[in-house]
């Protein structure tokens, strides 16, 4: 018999019981549809993460703290005090208030800029401004994105910030303008405005700032992006006052190494960071993380769905064991005529993998038209404060891939029945009553 | 004298072990030559159907040698044994196996479709043999809804398709009444007679027995010598008789 015939005849052959045929096709449409959605899931959200990463354009980029106190473990208990280590609680050199942290001090920063690697080192300043306000139109809370120098904003309007600029530049985003009072991201663009910041004698100072652009709000930073100048600005202001010492410690700092540096050197030189008692991440680490939640949380669901597409093939066997039955003078006629048994093999795998098609290939098309439909509704509606989110997206090798597998575990499923069937004597058929 | 086309030396078959065996069949000799039409004759259980699958090549004797064409069977290897099956031997069964809601054209095809014969060959080869057993105009129908003698006259056409040298039929006119019976007898002879096909019918009708060239009577599991190889086959009358 020709291949092409023995599928024709499994295709005809699987249409002839509709019923059996079409309850074991939910069974594995069902499975099919979970995955290929948890699978849409995971690349939807992937790859607004990837965007939001590329976003970030700060490939050569450690940010370095000391290391957390290797004797403090959970079950060695806290560490001993040490007055000799510097702690810092205070505002204006990057540590939240209210926490007790290892701080970097002046000395620290040599030390890590000696390291094999390292091309320059910085402390990051975080400044925290009071208000905002445009044109005597209302001042409003400010909240300033720690990692606006590092990334490149999605622009709705304007330009990226620039830190070699001597003017001190904001960029502001969208949810800020119509508090603000500007009628669009465009209008705003050019504009000035007053910054308010309380210095470390309380005072509180103003100090004028012009709109370089307008960004999209991101899930890795929100509120408004400041240029290296405007923030040293803001800094200077925020430690006038200050008792000397108290600001000389950073909680982190960000160091350039080579942006050629392959993996393995950048493993290197985080290890050599470590051995001298710093904690260092790139952003990726940082973005690998909360990655890694995501794809535990899609893993678990896809568990799920291959526990369905396991149960889908027990009902292919019995399905095809069924028809094996059902079928058995006609088995044997076949073989009576001078059909070898590999072929009637084939003839009925080829059957449990046309079943597997039809359930992944319905289910899979089912998943693509309602998680678009769902993802729409929900990028409108729910997500629309994340623009550029689309919740389910389906790639075709992954769509391809999950029609595969189940046609595979089809085909693992079909080989008992199969097997029954090539078993079959030709004499037991024509003695089937 | 040339070498029989089939020839049986002895050969035993049985079916179960240990207490539950049973020899159906319990050295029987038989040469097939080529063009001849033969009857196997027995009651019913005598082992009949037995010696005919043994014959053809379905099952395989438990003692005893059979030879195809002058070789012994055993050293045939399956696809030589696929091949004769599908392409010299031709199989007519008192039920049908029809596949009940395909046509009557695919059912005829089978053996083609087997044999992997082009579908545009197959389907004039069987509209051939169709048209020989004036089933034509059925071609189209599905297979279920004809009545008994067309299903066994498209039975005998799928047999035909292949242009085989030897048809196995096992009571060929079992389900059909008298008249039909003897359309399909007629035909079965026609081939024997016009195209040289060598016939192997198995059946208790002593007057179906009595139309071939010779008869093999079989009595639990052994050849009833005191009856078979009659040379007055043109008298069926005196075995019609005896077994009355
Ligand atoms: N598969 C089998 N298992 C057990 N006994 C069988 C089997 N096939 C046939 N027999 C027995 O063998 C004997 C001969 O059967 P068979 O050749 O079909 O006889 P016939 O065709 O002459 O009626 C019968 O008694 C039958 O019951
Ligand atoms: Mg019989």
């Amino acid at each position: 018999m020709k291949f092409i015939d023995i599928v024709k005849t499994a295709i005809a052959n699987s249409f002839r019981s509709k019923l059996r045929t079409g309850l074991t096709v939910i069974a594995i449409f069902i499975g099919a549809f979970t995955l290929t959605i948890t699978s849409g899931i995971g690349t939807g959200v992937t790859s607004y993460i990837d965007t939001q990463v590329s976003a970030i354009g700060a490939a050569d980029v450690l940010t370095v703290s000391k290391a957390a106190d290797s004797t403090s473990s959970t079950t060695d208990g806290p560490a001993a005090y040490d007055p000799s280590k510097a702690t810092t609680v205070s505002l204006g050199n990057g540590s939240r208030p209210g926490t007790t942290i290892q701080a970097l001090t002046a000395k620290d920063l040599t030390k890590i800029a000696k390291t094999t690697g390292i091309l320059n080192v910085d402390p990051s300043v975080r400044v925290t401004p009071d208000y905002i306000e445009y044109d005597g139109k209302g001042k409003f809370e400010i909240i300033v994105n720690a990692t606006a120098t590092l990334t490149t904003a999605d622009l709705a309007a304007g330009a990226q910030l620039d830190n070699s600029s001597t003017t001190d530049q904001i960029l502001l985003p969208t949810t800020y303008l119509k508090n603000l009072g500007f009628a669009s991201a465009k209008a705003a663009i050019g504009q000035t405005v007053s910054i308010g910041i309380t210095d470390y004698a309380g005072v509180q100072q103003e100090v004028k700032a012009t709109v370089i652009g307008v960004q999209n709000e991101t899930i890795l930073g929100v509120g408004a992006g400041l240029n290296q100048p405007l923030t040293d600005r803001l800094h200077t202001i925020e430690v006038t006052g200050a008792p000397a010492g108290a600001t000389d410690s950073y909680a982190t700092a960000t160091a350039n190494f080579d942006i050629k540096s392959t993996p393995a050197e950048i493993t290197a030189i985080k290890d050599d960071l470590a051995k001298q008692g710093f904690a260092s991440q790139t952003v990726a680490d940082t973005i690998g993380s909360f990655q890694t939640v995501i794809n535990v949380i899609i893993g678990v669901l896809n568990a799920f769905a291959v526990i369905a597409l396991i149960a889908a093939g027990f009902g292919i066997i019995n399905t095809l064991l069924m028809s094996v039955q059902e079928r058995t003078r006609e088995i044997g006629l076949m073989k009576a005529m001078g059909m070898n048994g590999g072929r009637v093999y084939t003839l009925f795998s080829t059957e449990a993998v046309f079943i597997g098609f039809l359930g992944s290939a319905l289910g899979a098309l089912a998943a693509v038209g309602v998680g678009s439909l769902v993802s729409n509704i929900l990028a409108d509606g729910v997500f629309s404060a994340l623009p550029g989110l689309q919740v389910v997206q389906f790639a075709p090798s992954s769509i391809a891939i999950i029609i595969g597998v189940v046609m595979l575990i089809a085909f693992l499923a079909g080989t008992l029945p199969a097997r029954a069937a090539a078993r079959q004597n030709p004499i037991d058929a024509l003695r089937y009553e | 004298m040339s070498v029989p086309v089939l020839s049986a030396q002895n050969i035993g078959k049985s079916y179960g072990s240990g207490a539950n065996r049973f020899d159906a069949l319990k050295g029987v000799s038989v040469d097939i030559r080529a063009g001849e039409s033969v009857a196997i004759v027995g009651k019913s259980g005598s082992g009949k159907s037995t010696l005919m699958h043994l014959l053809a090549l379905l099952d395989d004797p438990d003692s005893g040698t059979l030879l195809v064409e002058g070789t012994d069977a055993k050293k045939l290897k399956g696809k030589e044994v696929n091949r004769l099956r599908n392409q010299d031997f031709g199989f007519v069964f008192q039920q049908f196996f029809l596949t009940a809601n395909a046509t009557v054209l695919d059912n005829v095809v089978l053996p083609l479709k087997i044999a992997g014969v082009p579908p545009r060959e197959r389907k004039a080869r069987g509209m051939a043999a169709l048209e020989q057993l004036e089933l034509a105009d059925k071609a189209r129908n599905t297979a279920i809804n004809l009545s008994g003698g067309q299903k066994q006259r498209a039975v005998i056409a799928r047999a035909l398709v292949n242009n085989p040298k030897v048809i196995f039929a096992d009571e060929p006119t079992g389900n059909l009444d008298t008249a039909t019976g003897a359309v399909v007898e007629d035909i079965l002879f026609a081939l024997n007679k016009d195209k040289g096909i060598t016939l192997i019918i198995v059946t208790h009708d002593i007057e179906l027995a009595a139309r071939c060239d010779r008869q093999i009577f079989i009595r639990d599991g052994l050849e009833d010598t005191t009856e078979s190889g009659t040379p007055n086959k043109r008298h069926p009358g005196a075995h019609a008789g005896a077994h009355a």
